[in-house]
């Protein structure tokens, strides 16, 4: 059953073939026997999972049940969860007890997802390979040498393991897509406002946007349906209807015109990952599309001016973590300084404290012009070019990473290597565009993904596109090979 | 370079982080590298250019200013460090 579509399971317990009992115990026994090496689950909640499963097989009984009723899924350790430790995988938090759920943790529970527990991620989303969790790294499953991405990699890995049937993600500069890319699910990253950001624990609060890694485009549908809408507690919700993103997945693509960005498919670009990509351009021509050219001319300042905008946002969000009123408090402090510096100093990570550092000074006196002003204005440029290219196209097209996955220590020296690894992602966040990485191909036994990016608010036209080429290709079904811990 | 040792000290100061006296010279280097990357945006004149601080221009939504949380003190509280009587504790800020 761990190999299934979150819509095949549901299909499963509703004909009865197996309960919610059953799967998630099923479940909780494969997190027991290979989730030691891959290290994606921070925190499991067997008690609360099976008493969950068995309220939703009372809900099959009574014939109560919906689309996502006793399906076990896992939520990014990012989420609050009440009276579940949500750690954000930081020192900082691993003592916090969440007094409250997220409301996509609450809309979720609504439908009746059973919730295995919390996974691992990058201490407070910051990071794309997953090495900087206070938890320790996780291991992509496909190759235990390599990382899975981050920071959203414990979900796309349990995904990717079977460990779960689907999984939540958060998605600041590709942090939903890069890990889907490199362990060969589907992450989609939803329209800025789209998904409420209450109770998601804020890194850069113009770009974070809550969605899914899952193993099919069908699924992260049911996911978003359950997911979306407006909610009054985060001021930067949209209030806009929410399609049926199910009903509208099997339209034809016949004239769907699709862009390809010259500039993601330049210099940088692995030639075996481009072939991937090409290969999969060639099943859309096949389906009716007609692929052009476009330009987003400003793509090579995306970077520069993500790593002065989030770092920003994040040095005022994590302000809160003061050892006063939640969180890690250091030893003894002397006075009420000491025990800020030494509380944070000591309770968050080096790649945290460095964009801690580097938002400070970028929105320090004298500095702020030149760097945060000078970046919001170019983001306004990055923003218009997309709006420029949808003008001509319906979705652009093009890879989710320069590489696939690359081994553990590899890029951990130097950030900016690391920070590269997302260079086809993080113009979509800057935009507040909806994006999915869809699974393309293997390179040297590892996935390639590519990512198809939309129109504000069209989600419903990006998981079509990407549900057909899955209905052509079999990539999003493959599972590694995994080997029991003893 | 931009950021010596001393100006890292001062940043790390006004961000309240505690930083050991031997990393220092490792986050100056670090974040004379990012900033390096950042330098690439002086490539393009933009002072005609509006800063864009939402990706859809929505202004933040506004609500009436009446009381719609109810008093969680007790509950919130768990999570404190160091709590009396409902009062988070710190060390003396006044003699």
């Amino acid at each position: 059953m761990h190999t299934q579509t979150l819509a095949q399971i549901s299909a499963a317990l509703h004909a009865k073939k197996i309960s919610s009992e059953e799967l998630t115990r099923d479940y909780l026994t494969r997190i027991k026997s290979f989730d030691g090496s891959i290290n994606a689950y921070i925190t499991v909640t067997e008690e609360e999972a099976i008493a969950n499963a068995q309220r939703a097989d009372k809900l099959f009984a009574k014939g109560e049940a919906g689309a996502l009723t006793g399906v076990p899924i896992a939520h990014k350790d990012i989420f609050c969860t009440q009276g579940v430790r949500t750690s954000c995988a930081s020192k900082m938090l691993d003592n916090f007890i969440a007094p409250y759920n997220a409301t996509c943790v609450a809309k979720l529970a609504d439908a009746g997802v059973v919730s295995l527990g919390k996974t691992n991620m990058d201490e407070f989303a910051m990071g794309s390979s997953n090495e900087t969790s206070f938890y320790g790294a996780v291991k992509n499953p496909w190759a235990l040498e390599a990382v899975p991405g981050g920071s959203s990699g414990g979900s796309a890995a349990v995904v990717a393991a079977g460990l779960a049937a689907a999984a939540t993600g958060t998605d600041t500069g590709g942090s939903i897509r890069q890990p889907a890319a490199l362990t060969g699910v589907t992450g989609l990253k939803p329209t800025y406002g789209r998904v409420s950001r209450y109770g998601m624990i804020a890194f850069a609060s113009s770009l974070d946007q809550g969605g899914s890694l899952t193993r099919s485009a069908e699924d992260a549908a049911m996911m978003l349906q359950a997911m979306a809408g407006f909610d009054a507690k985060d001021s930067t919700s949209i209030d806009k209807p929410v399609p049926d993103y199910s009903a509208e997945l099997n339209h034809s693509l016949q004239g769907l015109r699709i862009g390809l960005p010259k500039e993601y498919f330049s210099e940088g670009l692995a030639a075996e990952v481009e072939q991937c990509v090409q290969d999969a351009i060639t099943h859309y021509r096949k389906l009716g599309a007609e692929v052009v050219e476009v330009s987003l001319p400003h793509t090579d300042l995306a970077i520069p001016v993500y790593y002065v905008i989030a770092p920003a946002e994040c040095s005022a969000n994590l302000s809160r973590f003061d050892g006063v009123r939640f969180g890690y408090r250091c030893k003894d402090p002397v006075d009420l300084e000491d025990l800020y510096k030494r509380s944070r100093g000591e309770g968050f990570g080096t790649e945290v404290k460095r964009r801690i550092m580097m938002g400070a000074y970028v929105l320090s006196a004298g500095y702020y012009d030149a760097y945060y002003l000078k970046a919001q204005r170019i983001r306004r440029l990055i923003r218009d070019d997309f709006l420029q290219a949808f003008k001509n196209v319906d979705v652009i097209l093009g890879p989710t990473t320069p590489t696939p996955a690359f081994n553990l220590a590899e890029k951990q020296k130097d950030p900016i290597t690391m920070y590269f690894s997302d260079i086809y992602t993080i113009a979509v966040n800057l935009a507040g565009l909806p994006a999915i990485s869809v699974p393309v191909g293997f390179v040297g036994g590892r996935p390639v993904g590519m990512q198809l990016i939309g129109g504000l608010f069209e989600e419903a036209r990006l998981l079509n596109v990407a549900h057909k080429f899955q209905m052509e290709t079999d990539w999003h079904l493959q599972t590694p090979i995994l080997k029991a811990d003893q | 370079m931009v950021l010596d040792s001393d100006k890292v000290k001062k940043i790390a100061h006004l961000a309240r982080l505690g930083i050991k006296e031997e990393d220092i010279p490792g986050y100056a280097q670090d974040l004379n590298k990012i900033l390096g990357l950042v330098e690439n945006m002086s490539a393009i004149k933009t002072e005609a250019i509006l800063p864009l601080a939402h990706p859809m221009e929505v202004a933040q939504r506004l609500r009436a200013d009446v009381v719609t949380e109810v008093d969680q003190r007790v509950h919130f509280q768990k999570n404190a460090p160091a709590v009396e009587a409902g009062l988070y504790l710190v060390p003396k800020v006044i003699e």
